[in-house]
């Protein structure tokens, strides 16, 4: 999903917004002019119309230059840029502002200022205070509100984010499907229901947990898992063989709570439900060196065939979203130490595999 | 006596299906559940059942792709087509496509009043059936533009029509005007592009390619045929309701499913 667009983070392209900041800019200049005309002791009327002419030739000069970048989403050119083209403004507006104001009584500042350059610097030495200031007053507000709308924007993501990750893991279809055959269970054999009713339970309850926790122990992992694979082997019946291997000496290791629970969940959705006749489905834990190997083997139709269903379907599930998932959150807690492939399984189906460094290796 | 077949994968559901139905149609015949979706498309196809209930969601073909091909497959000698009920747990996808189409369905966990109601329906459909007692079905038309709406419907939005295929015939790349394709033939995961003069494979289903055509240049006839409607020169129909076209620029002759049949009625 693109990231919100608030007219912001561009420079308004509105007649509107363009018309207001004149305004903006002409009262703004009426106010310097008294200000000189006070200081100075000139005549009002004849500073204020040297203060419009000059304000706001630079006003036009900057937002021409501000629209030189067009789609750059910016408000103002990035880095040295902006000062510079506030200074080129700042300069050439003068000259185009005094010039014009000339015309207007038939007289020319320049001769005198040729002569008396003390003169010009006194003239054009306010401008350049002015102008930065009111330059820096527009900047100082785009930049709130840049700010104002990228905050808005990350609380949106997180947002969406958290709901992607709460509608993958309680599926509603295999909620509902879970729920289909509890119901059968009840009238057929209470006993097995009531199993099948704990194990939704103990999913539900560590689904719902897993986004406050940080980590939990690996054999907790497998539990949580075993949970999952027990609805699946009631869901699917014969056509489900699971099996777990979990040495005892990494039972205590850490990880991140639901880590393998997406591989898992895609290896049975995209791998052996979707294939005909039975299959297998094996989770294995070792150790290599320092680094914790986590691996989801299935016998199912293999990556490419899930790849092409995709294609055929794309209202279907997906199981991009599960896999960025587990990629972040690695990332997040051991950059690039730690790593997540998906290859073809040797003899067909799919070989999912986490490595992620060990802090300290259990003594074996 | 009214005969049904239930197709659904998960064991227990079937089971379950099967209960509420002998509770809610005491009289009905049920036969074996089929696991998967070509089991339910060969079992139809041999036991030739009046009802069938499909899982939507199903190892191998899906309910709906099963419903077709039961539909096209069905014997010109063997009665009226089955009544088809879809079956599904949650796809707000299937659900908007089942109302829109209009298509009988029942959602899992399977409520017993609705079940009930859908019985009512079923059976209401096959005494008319029973009374019009002629060789096609009162309800057979509707039946196939039911799910013909429910074939069409667009999964997303319709990507932009194709102007030009790319299909490589050994190492090289023909560039194939779509205007010049006599038709299409679906052939496992690839497509068969076939021209007056050559015929070519491009890597892509028949399913991703049919948006991507104008639909009235392009004429789905069977589910792995599209042909272009100028190319066909004829059209015979046959006792069992199928449609044998012939074309102008191909010597083969090609078949129009009577899902597809009503393209070709006169004028």
């Amino acid at each position: 999903m693109p990231p919100p667009t608030d007219p912001a983070l561009e420079p308004p392209r509105g007649l509107a917004d363009l018309l207001f900041r004149g305004v903006q800019v002409a009262l703004v200049n009426v106010a310097i002019a008294g200000l000189v005309a006070t200081i100075s002791g000139n005549r009002f009327g004849h500073t204020v119309l040297y203060a419009q002419c000059i304000g706001l030739s630079i006003w036009a000069i900057i937002e021409l230059g501000r629209r030189t970048r067009p789609g750059d989403g910016r408000a103002w050119p990035p880095g040295w840029r902006g000062p510079a083209l506030v200074a080129a403004a700042c300069a050439l507006g003068y000259v185009i502002g005094v010039t014009v104001a000339d015309s207007l009584f038939g007289y020319s500042s320049w001769p005198r200022y040729l002569h008396q350059p003390q003169q010009l610097a006194r003239d054009f030495g306010p401008t350049v205070v002015f102008c930065t200031i009111v330059a820096g007053a527009f900047w100082a507000r785009g930049q709130a509100r840049r700010q104002r709308a990228q905050v808005a924007a990350a609380a949106h993501e997180a947002t969406l984010a958290r709901l992607d990750m709460l509608q993958s893991q309680l599926e509603p279809h295999m909620l509902f499907n879970t729920l289909a055959n509890l119901r059968a269970l009840i009238a057929a054999d209470p006993p097995r229901a009531q199993e099948m009713l704990d194990h939704l339970i103990a999913f539900l309850r560590a689904t719902l947990a897993a986004s406050r926790q940080s980590e939990h122990p690996l054999s907790e992992e497998f539990a949580r898992l075993d949970d999952y694979l027990a609805l699946m082997r009631v869901r699917m019946g014969d056509r489900l063989r699971t099996s777990a291997s979990l040495p005892p000496e990494l039972a205590a290791l850490p990880v991140p709570p639901l880590l393998l629970q997406p591989l898992v969940e895609n290896a049975i959705k995209h791998g052996l439900e979707p294939q005909r006749g039975p299959g297998e489905l094996q989770v294995q834990a070792c150790l290599d060196g320092a680094t914790l190997v986590l691996r989801v083997a299935d016998t199912g139709r293999g990556l490419d065939a899930a790849a092409h269903a995709k294609a055929r379907e794309p209202a279907a599930p997906s199981s991009g979203f599960g896999l960025v998932q587990i990629r972040e959150r690695l990332h997040t807690l051991h950059g690039d130490a730690a790593r997540l492939t998906l290859a073809p399984r040797a003899g067909g189906g799919t070989l999912a595999e986490i490595r992620l460094p060990v802090a300290a290796p259990p003594h074996s | 006596m009214t005969t049904a077949l239930i197709a659904e994968d998960e064991p227990l559901l079937a089971q379950a299906l099967r209960a509420e139905l002998a509770r809610a149609w005491p009289d009905l015949r049920l036969l074996e559940p089929a696991v998967d979706g070509d089991d339910a498309v060969e079992r139809a196809l041999s036991a030739r059942p009046d009802v069938v209930f499909l899982d939507i969601r199903m190892p191998g073909r899906s309910g709906l792709e099963a419903a077709e091909a039961i539909v096209e497959e069905w014997p010109g000698d063997a009665g009226a087509l089955p009544l088809i009920v879809f079956v599904t747990a949650y796809d707000q996808y299937a659900l908007q496509a089942f109302e829109r189409a209009a298509v009988d369905y029942l959602q899992k966990p399977v409520q017993p009043a609705r079940l009930a109601s859908c019985c009512a329906r079923l059976r209401e459909t096959l005494a008319l059936r029973a009374a019009a007692d002629g060789t096609a079905a009162p309800d057979e038309a509707a039946l196939l533009g039911r799910l013909r709406t429910l074939l069409g419907a667009p999964a997303a939005a319709a990507p932009a029509a194709l102007t030009i295929l790319q299909a490589s015939i050994g190492p090289t790349l023909h560039m194939i005007p779509v205007d010049e394709v006599v038709y299409f033939e679906a052939a496992d995961k690839y497509v068969r592009v076939v021209t007056a003069e050559r015929e070519a494979l491009i890597r892509m289903s028949l399913r991703e390619l049919l948006p991507r055509l104008h639909a009235d240049k392009f004429w789905q006839i069977h589910r792995g045929t599209v042909v272009r409607a100028d190319a066909i020169a004829t059209a015979t129909r046959d006792d069992s309701g199928k449609v044998f076209l012939t074309l102008r620029q191909r010597p083969e002759r090609l078949v129009a499913s009577r899902l597809y049949a009503h393209l070709f009625r006169g004028m």
